[in-house]
């Protein structure tokens, strides 16, 4: 008798177990101040917007998002994913938009089973041989935006094009995306101190190398910095300036206005991409926040709709790990960039557009889609990685 | 190409000038270390953005951003500084270190962690100096004022009383004690253009650079550089070591990667390039300090 009593309370408690948590908790650390906080800032925005159109849920849960900020240091983005992993114990990490905090912070997170979600940086080696089951990238892999740069100055027929990007992992990564689709001449390949504000020595050269095109993968502040210098300096008439899409985004048109008009980039998404999901989200976020989405926008509402998805589908149990993986990879969520499906190292699959920076009808600057560079485009590096 | 880097170089000189000309001075007559030098140049261009944005006109804020960061460090000064002239290097330093702390949370507290500072769209372009050499107007602006304030400072220090008093206090503070001159107002006034002088380039760097917090820390380290090469004390030596760091600088970080380009294999050079263009400067500190201990100028002979 007392051993079926005993058996009976031990069902109980198991089946208590695997029923769903009574909330969802996001740890969400960023970068939300210094010159690039613009970027984290739209990123937490999208996140949160999602959120409350969902009426403050995930997946039907009621959802607490932990926001903090790593002052894009790699030291306290670590130090707050300690706290957020250990101390709040979340179920899903996010939030860095930069690589180098962001691989300084994410162990912390696959040591204690936390899955990270990441709605920006995507590094190749994460992508390859380092690709780990806990690991989701909703942005874009880091190379993508440079490969289609390269693919488009090919089309272009440039000759002679220069490179400028920050000395650290992303900004290698970037130029070699850049190169593999680029057939023509690179004038130079210059790497910067990451961080770098002044870019008056890098122009200098720039102008003395008469290239046809510049290419530059600089992020946050460093890329406000240098278009606003290399227009100062007069480059802008001789020169072609592409981009990869975030550095002639919205949160750059709001400081350099007029001086993009005419920059050609590429991107995963654009603000006139046309799909419901994506209509409905550029006129929230309007609405919301009073001033146009930004790429970091939309990956953080498509972030916040991925988890979504995925707490949904496993009816709510988020303490299932392998079970919410396994609902992330389906990925069964409509995201405003159009088509999108995780490939087997958990990178995207996805298309992406050539945009150039122009008025729109109502007189403001955009970014508006010019076509298609790539379709259904992956990464280089997925053969790489060992999971299934 | 080289006439624009050489410009750029001594754009980057003269903005270390305005720092290093108060910090070599506090340091020579007060015989104190100053870390929190650069909190005041990043003060300098906090206040300058909060005026600008006030008054609606870019000269107007910066012009009055001046001397408002001239008195706060005047009263800086009198109320903390003073009590620390009488204790050794290392108080000085723990204190003006914690000083900077307190800075940088303050300017977070009062203004967020960044502003915005925009350039005067009059100066935005650039200007033909001769055919076919395009140099940005506002760094001319920068150059124009860098030099007006050397030769400033060139007068005050040796054709004026207070500059005279000055010159006495570098070279030997003691005797100059004995003869009278009131140092406690002479500390005060110098400390104070040691604080306009960096609102001023704290102000002109803010269009070009950011204006955020711990915008100070990293330059204040080049502005030691360059009164340990330039001689402790000494403006002069601040002026000549500060155009030598910015030239080298320059130099380095714009030819360093051709030259390795041209007898190394390209993977090689694009690495070992940068690194040696940023430690560059702290070479030429250590053969400065090789061949002569005392640095280029010192004022204490």
């Amino acid at each position: 008798m007392k051993i079926q009593a005993l058996a009976a309370c031990a069902a109980l408690a198991l089946a208590f177990n695997a029923q769903a948590a009574d909330k969802v908790k996001i740890g969400f650390v960023s970068t939300l101040s210094g010159p690039s906080a613009a970027l984290g800032v739209d990123i937490r925005d999208g996140f949160q917007l999602a959120v409350k159109m969902n009426g403050g849920k995930l997946g039907g849960l009621p959802a607490e998002v932990i926001v903090s900020d790593d002052q894009f240091k790699p030291d306290v983005g670590r130090q707050l994913a300690e706290k957020a992993v250990k101390l709040d114990k979340v179920n899903f990490l996010t939030g860095y938009v930069f690589s180098n905090i962001m691989l300084a912070s994410i162990p912390v997170a696959f040591e204690n089973k936390t899955i990270y979600v990441s709605p920006n940086a995507a590094p190749s080696p994460l992508a390859g041989k380092q690709c780990h089951p806990l690991f989701f990238a909703a942005s874009w892999p880091n190379d993508a935006y440079h490969e289609a740069a390269g693919q488009h100055a090919t089309t272009k027929g440039y000759k002679n094009v220069y490179l400028i990007a920050p000395n650290y992992q992303a900004g290698k990564d970037s130029l070699a995306g850049f190169k593999r689709f680029f057939k023509g001449n690179i004038a130079a390949e210059v790497y910067t101190k990451l961080g770098q504000l002044d870019y008056s020595v890098e122009l200098a050269q720039v102008r003395a190398s008469k290239a046809d095109a510049v290419y530059i993968f600089l992020p946050g502040g460093m890329g406000i910095n240098f278009i606003k210098q290399f227009v100062a300096a007069g480059l802008s008439k001789d020169m072609q300036l592409i981009t990869p899409g975030f550095s002639s985004d919205q949160d750059v048109i709001r400081p350099v206005g007029d001086a993009l008009l005419g920059t050609f980039d590429t991107a995963h998404w654009a603000l006139d991409l046309d799909n419901a999901a994506n209509r409905k989200f550029v006129a929230a976020f309007e609405k919301e926040y009073g001033r146009l989405p930004s790429l970091f926008a939309s990956q953080g509402y498509d972030t916040a709709l991925l988890i979504d998805a995925a707490v949904r589908d496993v009816k709510g149990k988020v303490e299932d790990t392998e079970a919410v993986r396994r609902a992330l990879r389906a990925a069964k969520f409509e995201s405003v960039r159009g088509p999108f499906k995780f490939n087997k190292n958990q990178y995207p699959v996805q298309n992406y557009y050539l945009r150039v920076v122009a008025k729109d009808n109502k007189g403001r600057i955009v970014n508006k889609t010019m076509g298609t560079i790539f379709k259904d485009h992956g990464d280089a590096y997925v053969q790489d990685c060992a999971m299934k | 190409m080289i006439v624009e880097q050489g410009l750029n170089g001594l754009q980057f000189g003269l903005m270390l000038f305005l720092l290093a000309a108060g910090l070599t001075l506090v340091f020579g007559i007060m015989d104190m270390i100053n870390l929190a030098h650069g909190s005041l140049y990043m003060l300098g261009a906090f206040v300058a953005a909060a005026l600008v944005q006030a008054t609606g006109s870019f000269a107007a804020g910066v012009l009055l951003a001046i001397p408002a960061t001239g008195v706060l460090g005047m009263l800086l000064e009198v109320s903390l500084f003073r009590k620390l002239y009488q204790r050794d290097h290392l108080s000085q330093v723990l204190a003006t270190f914690a000083l900077i702390l307190i800075a940088n949370e303050a300017v977070r507290l009062v203004w967020g962690s960044d502003a915005a500072l925009p350039m005067p769209q009059a100066l935005s372009g650039p200007v033909e100096l001769l055919p076919g050499l395009y140099y940005p107007a506002y760094r001319l602006l920068i150059i124009a004022v860098g030099l007006l304030v050397a030769v400033f400072l060139f007068l005050l220090i040796n054709k004026t009383k207070i500059g005279m008093l000055v010159r006495a206090g570098a070279s030997n503070r003691e005797m100059a004690l004995a003869m009278g001159v009131n140092i406690k107002t002479l500390f005060t006034v110098v400390f104070g253009v040691g604080a306009a002088l960096c609102a001023v380039a704290g102000a002109l760097l803010a269009p070009l650079l950011a204006v955020q917090v711990g915008m100070g820390e990293n330059i204040l380290i080049l502005a030691f550089v360059v009164i340990v090469i330039g001689g402790i004390g000494s403006v002069r030596g601040a002026f000549v070591g500060a155009v030598l760091v910015g030239m080298v600088d320059t130099v380095g970080r714009a030819f360093l990667p051709i030259l390795f380009g041209a007898f190394l294999p390209p993977q090689f050079a694009s690495a070992a390039g940068p690194a040696i263009a940023s430690v560059s400067i702290y070479l030429l500190m250590a053969v400065v300090l090789f061949v002569r201990p005392q640095g280029l100028f010192p004022a204490r002979g």
